[in-house]
């Protein structure tokens, strides 16, 4: 389109159309070079604009940013994506049911919670979004404290103060998530200074979703991250969607995000977000370069969100139903499982056991849960409402929790 | 609610080219809570469209727009969320007219849902309209029925100064007076739920007493008007409620007139106490009402903690708090 006008772009197909995945490029597994992780930025540009993939059409591992792991390691990152898949289904089927006031899925993007969970350091930090619950399956939090967490009911551990799923787990590696979008990318790197200025080789990893490149945080923490060369990853995950927005309302007519990286002089790696083993290897690269002094590095996953953005959304009111089956870079979870089996890892009869143990677990902690109470039935102490405003209440708290009856230190 | 905000945009689009309305999903989509819903379809995507996830930007282009000489209507997804634009609405459009010698001027319109009783959690509840009742230059709007919502809206788009329109979200659906456990109430056949088609205005700075009485005067706004009447019917008094529907500008020559004829004050707000816009009213109703004053001016407020998930119907102020406050003004000692 040509000539004056305000342009506001559209994407490709709408409720009623075809699905319209056309112009997403998907280069084969193993076709993009691996450079070594300590190149100049200036050499690993063309990195910003490739997809990164290993896992290919027949389920093999391809070429050099294959990571050669272990296949207990695998399993272990199987397990764990298909933990979460079998608890996001559960709860959002409690919601359902009245059993919480709110959830969120992350269908379709377990592999870029999952692998940097799993291959990243338990000292090292993550700065996460609300659709990375995989780390924490990752890391063996217990379930029952996140199903307390999404009741707010007398055990949840954040003290019935936050909406469910904003989990915090600073022992899993995990910071304070908050409703606001965005704010927390430019903790990620003033974290990573901080180690930076201890001496320590950790590294913090933070995660925003595509629609919210648009804000400030995101740009000042990618001016801070280069400024003080901060050992960060900083993770773009791009779903294609963000609520009813397509990523274009994000990026206009650029097709990558990774590339913004270009801009602030640091490398930008773009990978397929479905593949595990290509999302395990960018992490792994990107942490060696940070932790040999080198900087940050921006990473965009290459995703898509399988599911509503939330249990208040219907996806069928702004894209067509079927779009997810016609996404191009199939599922995470059946490319991890088919690429085990490829290898003679793996096999149906095991993952169908492994399925039904899965959902076992989840149904035990949810019962656990249950028995505490779930929202509205059970609670934490009043007084939890007044602390931690301050470390010590002032007077006006005091007075207030005395007027509801409570004694600051009972 | 949401079909006479949806109203009032919708006539204004009709009447006016230079009025767009944006924000993030509000669209093809129509909004979040459905608020913009076929406006697009309408009036083209050049009138109507999605923004990125950028407050800030979203205000700042708006302020843009207005400079030209365009009446952008953003929206803020939730009140909670227009933060990142704070600095776009302190520092740019609430001076731009003021320092620029009267050569620009922002006449935006801001909408956002804001308050609570919807179980939103800490960022889906806050009430945040004292910091801007303080910021000089911009005015700041909250209805509370789909009557007043349209014709304030109306009013405020053709505003030449820039206005915060906040949205009592608990009240999209249907009035709601404090009681979380009851059931859901829809506004059809409530008295201001009654929309006249086509245009009209509610002018801004005009309160409403929404119910006379002589016992006590209680100042409210938003949801806080339906829990006003709950406690004074509850209580059994002749309580005079008034609804602010504007705090600024404010309508102080009503607030005055009924303090200085029931000689007791009681302000209701979400927000929480401290510094909340009852402070102010407090203080006005002081100086100008003292002598008439028979008792304290009293608050009930939400408390000075952030917005607690479990304990919603703690910190909402509730129709039995607002009744203990009645009694107390009402004593006699
Ligand atoms: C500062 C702020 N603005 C707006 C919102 C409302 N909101 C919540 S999620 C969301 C979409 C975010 O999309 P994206 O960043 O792409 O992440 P995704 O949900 O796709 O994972 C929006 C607009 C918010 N939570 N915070």
């Amino acid at each position: 389109m040509s000539g004056i006008g305000l342009h506001v772009p559209e994407p490709g197909a709408r409720p009623g159309d075809e699905p319209d995945f056309s112009h997403i490029v998907v280069q084969p597994a193993g076709s993009v070079d691996c450079p070594p992780h300590d190149a100049d930025e200036h050499e690993l540009r063309h990195l910003a604009f490739d997809l990164i993939r290993v896992l290919d059409d027949d389920d093999h591992a391809r070429g050099g940013w294959n990571p050669r792991l272990d296949p207990d390691v695998l399993r272990a990152g199987l397990e764990a994506m298909l933990l979460t898949r079998a608890f996001d289904d559960r709860l959002f089927r409690l919601h359902r049911q009245g059993k919480t006031s709110f959830y969120m899925k992350s269908t379709g993007e377990e592999a870029c919670a999952v692998a940097p969970s799993l291959a990243l350091r338990r000292d090292d930090m993550a700065f996460p979004t609300y659709r990375v619950a995989g780390w924490l399956h990752a890391r063996g939090y217990p379930l029952e404290r996140m199903v307390n967490q999404i009741f707010s009911n007398a055990e949840d551990p954040l003290r019935g103060r936050q909406l469910p799923i904003l989990y915090s787990a600073r022992d899993y590696g995990f910071y304070s998530l908050s409703g606001n979008v965005g704010s927390r990318f430019g903790h990620a790197v003033g974290w990573a200074m901080a180690a930076a200025y201890s001496g320590r080789d950790q590294i913090a990893l933070g995660y925003i979703g595509e629609g919210t490149t648009a804000e400030g945080d995101f740009h000042e923490a990618l001016t801070f991250a280069s400024v003080y060369r901060a050992p960060a990853i900083l993770c773009v995950t791009n779903n294609q969607w963000a609520i009813s927005s397509f990523s274009g309302i994000a990026n206009g007519t650029a097709q990558s995000f990774a590339a913004k990286a270009i801009g602030y002089g640091l490398p930008g790696l773009r990978v397929d977000g479905n593949d595990f083993l290509a999302v395990w290897s960018v992490i792994d690269w990107a942490a060696r370069r940070a932790r040999a002094g080198l900087g940050a590095t921006l990473i965009e996953f290459f995703t898509y969100r399988a599911a509503g953005h939330s249990t208040s959304d219907d996806p069928t009111r702004y894209r067509p139903a079927s779009e997810a089956a016609h996404w191009p870079l199939g599922d995470p979870v059946e490319r991890l499982s088919g690429h085990l089996t490829a290898i003679g890892e793996w096999d149906e009869a095991r993952e169908e056991t492994l399925k039904a143990e899965l959902a076992a677990r989840v149904a035990a902690a949810v019962a656990v849960a249950e028995k505490v109470g779930t929202l509205g039935k059970s609670k934490p102490p009043l007084r939890e409402m007044f602390l931690g405003v301050f470390k010590e209440p002032d007077w006006r708290l005091t007075e207030q929790m005395r007027e509801l009856g409570l004694e600051e230190h009972d | 609610m949401i079909q006479a905000l949806n109203d009032a945009m919708d006539v204004m689009m009709a009447r006016d080219p230079r009025v767009l309305v944006f924000g993030e999903d509000v669209g093809f989509f129509g909004g979040v809570f459905r608020v913009t819903d076929g406006l697009q379809a309408r009036h083209g995507r050049h009138r109507c469209f999605d923004t990125p996830i950028a407050e800030g930007g979203i205000v700042a282009t708006a302020i843009g727009m207005a400079a030209y000489g365009l009446r952008p209507v953003p929206e803020i997804q939730f009140a909670d969320y227009i933060l990142p634009a704070y600095d776009q609405l302190v520092s740019e459009a609430a001076r731009l007219r003021y320092r620029s010698g009267g050569e620009f001027e922002a006449a935006i319109t801001v909408r956002s849902p804001y308050g609570g009783g919807i179980f939103g959690g800490q960022t889906h509840s806050q009430s945040p309209e004292a910091i801007f009742a303080h910021i000089t230059g911009l005015k700041t709007v909250i209805p509370s029925n789909p009557h007043d919502a349209k014709g304030l809206l109306i009013a405020a788009v053709e505003d030449d100064d820039p206005v915060i329109f906040l949205e009592p979200k608990r009240l999209y659906n249907g009035p709601f007076d404090g009681h979380g456990d009851g059931p859901l109430k829809t506004w059809a056949g409530h008295t201001r739920a009654e929309v006249p088609s086509g245009y009209y205005t509610v002018p801004l700075g005009k309160a409403d007493v929404v119910r006379p009485g002589g016992d006590l005067t209680i100042l409210a706004y938003g949801t806080m008007v339906h829990v006003a009447l709950a406690a004074v019917k509850a209580s059994g008094c002749d309580g005079e409620v008034i609804d602010l529907r504007s705090i600024v500008p404010l309508d102080i020559d009503s607030i005055s007139a009924s303090v200085e004829r029931t000689g007791r004050c009681l302000i209701v707000h979400e927000a929480s106490r401290f510094s909340g816009f009852g402070a102010e009213l407090a203080a006005l109703v002081q100086e100008r009402c003292f002598y008439s004053l028979e008792r304290p001016v009293m608050r009930v407020c939400g408390w000075d903690t952030p917005y607690p998930h479990a304990f919603e119907w703690d910190y909402f102020p509730s129709p039995q708090r607002v009744g203990t406050a009645i009694t107390r003004l009402l004593a006699r000692d």
